[in-house]
């Protein structure tokens, strides 16, 4: 009895360094399976090249956010960017990729719609969550039970556009100019005409354009003779840019606002139209001038580390990284692609610099959009 | 009434940039017998060039428009002396020269691309001062103007020096018969050189004008324009300078009036070629091609 005393000390710190060494181990086996890796399917080159590049630059700014404060042994980001070049082929070659050579946690992209329709379906066949930080086309999610998006559809943001534009220029009847044979522009094309449909203003004609035309002269001259209240321009931004000047060169007055959609959310609108960007709007679904905490915080680190303000690419895709993480640290695994699946659609009014977001029942982004004019060279708000 | 008008106007505008454009393809084909696919490329490079000097170092266009020109002439003697020289002593130079321009095409491209990157690129605002006159509904800039004036005044000023100035006639004889020219002294293989080196000045100019007034350049836009040259060239009668211009205003109007009357794009392309089509079977030779077709 009184051995076991003595030797109770002995005994305590026996059992104290046993635990610690366990614990010691278990953290060292937690930080070497700690290391989520997730494919960023982006457009680097072709026609959405400027998209891809401030989606990479946003994406980044959050990996690098995320693996400074998960410290030694939290979990942390390793991306594997890959260049889809704005093509549904090179998009499904991407996507291969992701899911049988780099095994990731879950796949982020691909920029553009049209790439989505294809490739996703490759993801959900392999039962991979994909989360498109981007794709606002009709039937994405659709897809499947494993595709899900932080971008706000047309669907959403377009009624709101033209109900804010009635409300302020009074329109009545109007001009559609839209590219008819891209999954985006025609989604955008189709919300537009139900919203306006909706709200009970006249469509007087409307015009289509092809993906890389630069003249786009002879539609807006016959939409410059019906002489509409405003021009609804459903357009990618590199064709809104042309025809926006264009439309101001051929003497389509600037009291005549041009309305688009997501596409001409994009700082390079106003770098491409210049002065004739003056009064576009758009609706938008991230509000860049929020001060909000979470996007202040945002923009700044943003435009001190690449010297220029983020565009709602960039907000979507630092947000779409948060939501991942969220995901996966929730799931608690980086590899059972279905408890991840499962914990983003539990994610509820999660903090992130589009707002306060969660997903539909159907997987889409929930949360508040806003319609946005330029003024001064710069987004604004349009109240 | 002002509609039609300003249609018209749009479509002789974009016409005869493809003019332009086919003026120098056609120069070639004159000459030689050989479709040079290259000449596409030497256009977008003439474009991103003059981008490269205004912006790079700061040069006003009307100092980096004709350094741009020139050093697509340059490209030009390269192509010759490269593409095409090598093969001409073959039997089936033709042939082979069609294939290695093509291969020429797609290095210069892929030079584009590796100089100036995938991204569309624009001219610095301000390198034009653009003016825009207004009457009766009708809007022309003064851009428009200039491009058409510039299209004009080179195409006129390559028919008069092929018509009475010393080389021009050279070239022409050795469009005529390259054998005979030889004998009569001329020195055919540089007057082959300076054929290209006019050819893919002109090109170039197309390509900066094109980017200058559509402000939209990237390396791949030659791909746009360069069916269409063949088409406006063979609409025209091959070999035949008039009937490039000629085609070249044909193929723009006929663009604009069907986007213009179906409202979309889509058509464009369709109906320019059918238009082609019917040219050529009620006239196989083109418009201006006669019986004989190396002109020149």
């Amino acid at each position: 009895m009184h051995n076991i005393q003595r030797l109770k000390p002995l005994v305590v710190t026996l059992v104290m360094a046993l635990c610690f060494l366990s614990g010691q181990l278990s953290t060292e086996v937690f930080a070497a399976a700690s290391e989520a890796k997730i494919g960023f399917a982006l457009s680097m080159t072709g026609g959405a090249a400027s998209y891809g590049a401030t989606q990479t630059k946003g994406a980044q700014l959050a990996i690098d956010e995320i693996n400074a404060a998960a410290g030694a042994d939290g979990l942390k980001i390793l991306p594997v960017f890959e260049d889809d070049a704005s093509v549904p082929q090179q998009g499904i070659s991407v996507f291969n990729k992701f899911i049988n050579a780099d095994k990731v946690s879950i796949i982020i992209g691909p920029t553009l719609s049209n790439t989505a329709q294809v490739a996703d379906r490759i993801a959900q066949d392999a039962g991979m969550p994909v989360l498109g930080i981007s794709n606002t086309a009709k039937g994405i999610t659709e897809i499947g039970d494993f595709v899900f998006r932080n971008s706000l559809t047309e669907m959403i943001v377009i009624p709101n556009t033209i109900k804010v534009a009635k409300e302020k220029f009074g329109l009545k009847k109007v001009a559609v100019f839209y590219g008819n044979d891209d999954a985006f522009t025609k989604g955008g094309y189709e919300a537009f005409k139900k919203a306006l449909a909706d709200a009970g203003i006249e469509i007087l004609t409307e015009q289509s354009f092809a993906k890389g035309d630069r003249d786009f002269s002879p539609q807006l001259t016959q939409i410059k003779g019906k002489n509409p209240d405003a021009i609804i321009v459903s357009a990618l931004v590199e064709e809104a840019s042309g025809i926006v000047s264009q439309a101001r060169q051929l003497g389509i007055a600037a009291t005549v606002p041009i309305i688009g959609g997501n596409g001409f959310n994009s700082p390079a609108l106003i770098k491409n139209a210049g002065e004739a960007a003056e009064g576009v709007m758009m609706g938008a679904a991230w509000n860049a001038s929020s001060t909000l905490p979470a996007n202040s915080k945002f923009v700044a680190a943003f435009t001190a580390k690449n010297g220029g303000a983020p565009d709602q690419f960039a907000a979507q895709a630092y947000a779409g990284v948060y939501i991942a993480y969220e995901a996966i640290k929730k799931a608690g695994s980086t590899t059972d692609h279905k408890a991840i699946r499962d914990a983003l659609l539990q994610l509820k009014e999660l903090d992130t610099v589009l707002g306060k977001f969660s997903f539909t029942a159907g997987r889409d982004a929930d949360h508040i959009p806003v319609v946005q004019i330029v003024k001064g060279g710069k987004f604004t708000v349009l109240e | 009434m002002d509609l039609l008008a300003q249609q018209l106007v749009n479509g002789l505008f974009i016409g005869s940039v493809y003019g332009l454009f086919a003026v120098g393809y056609t120069l070639v084909f004159g000459v030689l017998d050989i479709l040079n696919l290259a000449h596409a490329a030497v256009f977008t490079l003439g474009g991103l060039i003059a981008l490269w000097l205004v912006e790079t170092w700061g040069l006003s266009i009307w100092i980096a428009f004709p350094a741009s020109v020139l050093i697509c002439g340059l490209l030009g003697l390269l192509l010759d002396q490269v593409a095409f020289a090598p093969l001409r002593q073959r039997a089936d130079s033709n042939f082979s020269g069609l294939i290695s321009s093509i291969a020429m095409a797609i290095i210069f491209e892929s030079a584009a691309l590796g100089l100036f990157g995938a991204r569309t690129v624009r001219f610095p605002a301000g390198t034009v001062s653009v003016h825009i006159w207004r009457w009766e509904g009708l809007s022309i800039t003064s851009l428009q103007v200039e491009i058409v004036a510039i299209s004009i005044l080179l195409m006129f000023a390559l028919t008069q020096f092929l018509n009475r100035a010393r080389v021009g006639k050279a070239i022409r004889a050795v469009a005529e018969n390259d054998r005979t020219a030889r004998l009569l002294g001329i020195h055919v293989d540089g007057i082959i050189a300076f054929t290209f080196f006019i050819s893919s000045a002109l090109g170039g100019a197309a390509g900066i004008l094109f980017g200058l007034y559509f402000d939209s350049l990237s390396p791949d836009m030659g791909r746009s324009i360069e069916l269409k040259g063949l088409a406006v060239i063979i609409l025209g009668g091959m070999g035949s300078i008039p009937g490039a211009i000629l085609g070249g205003l044909a193929f723009g109007l006929s663009e604009v009036l069907t986007v213009a009357i179906t409202g979309t794009s889509n058509l464009r392309d369709a109906v320019a070629f059918t238009v082609l089509f019917t040219v050529l079977v009620l006239r196989p030779s083109g418009l201006l091609g006669r019986k004989k077709l190396r002109e020149a």
